[in-house]
């Protein structure tokens, strides 16, 4: 397993090869891609990328939760959260990954 | 939000790209975090969130239907963490 980590710089680096645009454009529409998937998700709305993964809001009630260091009770209040579901071409394409080695 | 109303946003934004061109910028985008999590490497968008591999251990596992023992194998599944900048914008921070 590589623990090379990918960034916006290779997102933008990939863009600018494939599609041929400055590397300053390409920086600034990748950002573009993510602002719009944020916007969307903090306004509640589910973002649905196929073949990729669908992007869900869900609402979590309070509860009691507890340190677990020191044992002592904090309420935690009602949140949203933000789960991922990743698509079949995703899980299969990350299960074989690891046949190749 | 689905992929096509992401590409008419971005392209409205930017006119001078044509349609095709906003396809192939935003499916690179998708495409390369897809290659580099079966590569089994991270990609960490700052603010967003991070996509990584998990390893799962082989289980025995149970038909639910009829509570037969089934070998499960060991697999890598792709796992994502909200970032804390969009974390605190879903609860109006």
């Amino acid at each position: 397993m590589s623990d090379k980590t990918l960034t916006r710089m290779d997102l933008s680096e990939a863009v600018f090869r494939q599609v041929g645009l400055s590397r300053n454009e390409s920086a600034t529409l990748v950002e573009s891609v993510l602002q719009h998937m944020s916007d969307a998700l903090a306004t509640g709305e589910t973002v649905k990328i196929s073949s990729f993964g669908t992007f869900s809001v869900r609402s979590k009630s309070a509860r009691v939760g507890r340190n677990p260091k020191t044992g002592d009770e904090v309420p935690i209040s009602p949140r949203r959260v933000l789960t991922f579901r990743p698509s079949h071409l995703m899980k299969e394409r990350v299960a074989a990954g690891k046949k190749k080695r | 939000m689905i992929r096509s109303e992401l590409i008419q946003k971005i392209a409205d934004e930017n006119p001078h790209l044509t349609q095709r061109h906003v396809e192939r910028i935003v499916n690179t985008v998708f495409e390369e975090i897809i290659d580099a999590l079966a590569k089994g490497e991270r990609v960490e968008l700052r603010g967003f969130g991070a996509f990584s591999v998990k390893a799962r251990d082989a289980r025995i596992g149970r038909n639910p239907r009829t509570g037969e023992a089934v070998k499960v194998d060991d697999k890598k599944v792709p796992f994502f963490k909200t970032g804390k900048l969009l974390r605190d914008r879903l609860n109006g921070k």
